[in-house]
């Protein structure tokens, strides 16, 4: 699933956008699975999948397996629609460098919203 | 076409401090005070204000709060930090509908107005007609860090937007939804950081509640199910503590709903409304 993220966002002007700025990559963990996002001017650049050795990343976004199929329900039910919805219900953890998680929050959030269609 | 609203600027002292405050009205009859969420501004209502059925018997009143939308900051506002309190909040709403000459208004508030609300009925039942909380919560804890909503190094308006964007139901239209996230890009800095800390620091009201007296002033409860901050949840923990306060869970709405789906939130309010005017 997370390996359309790409074509997913890519594809979509409305979500590179507000992306524009960010060259970074982040870790996304679904359950024991770790994925390293590669941000580049908003684009997709790469998703690989872990196990990782000594990797950076920016910052984290971690949850269960369950959590994240909750997520990406279409549509998704209340209290699980939102990455700080994730947060209020204690399923989700922002770990790393939470100043570059927060420029980004919207782009964030259309962006792994994105999985849903 | 042009809107029936009316809008106007109103001179008005608040802590013993010019205040220059902008609000909006339509419609004729009971006063109807609305009060938006923390870190937007009066649009919110715009349906409300719009809508013909309740031009009809009510003389609908936005104002934006002072640092919020067209309302200034008050002189000298460079050198301090924005905080919203209770009892500021409360002073304000008091003083601003006795200005503008309410007489015994009915006063809806969402968010951080639907908290105040509560303190209203505690406070001033007898001077109001009814009040009407909208995502109304006795108290939510802080469960992420609002200090990035105002940092030299994050863009606050994106941020804010960010924020808001989510708390929304993802079935309400696009349209209405990024309208609402705009009111929230165009905050001035430190000023929904400043909503939330009576929000989410100081306004905690869940052991004063028990005493709200629903037959002095009737209160209504209308909560979105998409909501997680107030979530229907937490409205409920509060009704509970309230006898006579009478609960409606909006489906599919968010913590918005008078902006994000103005159609749907309308039909939920309407009845409630009309049983206001009947009393």
């Amino acid at each position: 699933m997370i390996e359309r993220l790409p074509e997913l966002v890519n594809g979509d002007p409305g979500i590179v956008r507000w992306g524009r700025e960010m060259n970074e990559t982040f870790m996304l963990e679904v359950g024991d699975t770790q994925y390293l996002v590669a941000v580049r001017a908003g684009r997709i650049e790469s998703v690989e999948k872990g196990p990782f050795v000594m990797r950076s990343w920016r910052f984290a976004i971690r949850a269960s397996r369950e959590c994240w199929e909750q997520f990406w329900r279409s549509p998704p039910a209340p209290g699980w629609h939102d990455l700080f919805a994730l947060l209020r219900r204690g399923e989700v953890k922002f770990e790393g460098d939470q100043r570059v998680l927060m420029a980004y929050l919207l782009y964030l959030k259309l962006a792994l919203a994105a999985l849903r269609r | 076409m042009i809107e029936p609203i009316t809008g106007r600027y109103a001179h008005i002292s608040l802590e013993g401090r010019p205040h220059r405050i902008y609000y909006e009205e339509a419609g004729q009859g009971i006063p109807l005070l609305c009060l938006h969420t923390a870190g937007s501004d009066g649009r919110q209502w715009r349906a409300l204000l719009n809508d013909p059925h309740i031009r009809e018997h009510w003389k609908v009143v936005a104002f934006d709060m002072p640092w919020h939308g067209k309302s200034s900051p008050p002189e000298g506002w460079q050198r301090e930090d924005y905080r919203l309190t209770t009892e500021r909040y409360t002073t304000m709403i008091m003083t601003i509908a006795r200005e503008l000459g309410l007489e015994r208004p009915v006063v809806m508030g969402c968010s951080i107005g639907g908290r105040i609300v509560l303190n209203l009925a505690l406070k001033h039942a007898r001077e109001l007609r009814a009040l009407i909380g909208l995502q109304s919560a006795a108290y939510v804890e802080r469960y992420y860090d609002a200090s990035w909503l105002d940092h030299a190094e994050v863009h606050g308006g994106r941020a804010c937007g960010g924020l808001a964007y989510g708390l929304m139901s993802p079935l309400s239209p696009d349209e209405h939804r990024w309208e609402t996230v705009w009111h929230y890009m165009q905050g001035g800095p430190g000023v929904f950081s400043g909503d939330l800390h009576f929000y989410q620091v100081e306004g905690d009201i869940r052991d004063r509640i028990g005493a709200i007296d629903t037959k002095l002033c009737p209160l209504y409860m209308l909560t979105g199910e998409y909501d997680y901050s107030a979530s229907p949840r937490d409205t409920a923990a509060a009704a509970a503590r309230i006898p006579g306060a009478k609960v409606t869970i909006m489906k599919g709405l968010g913590h918005f709903p008078m902006s994000e789906h103005p159609e749907a939130f309308l039909g939920y309010l309407r009845p409630v409304l009309d049983e206001i005017r009947r009393r």
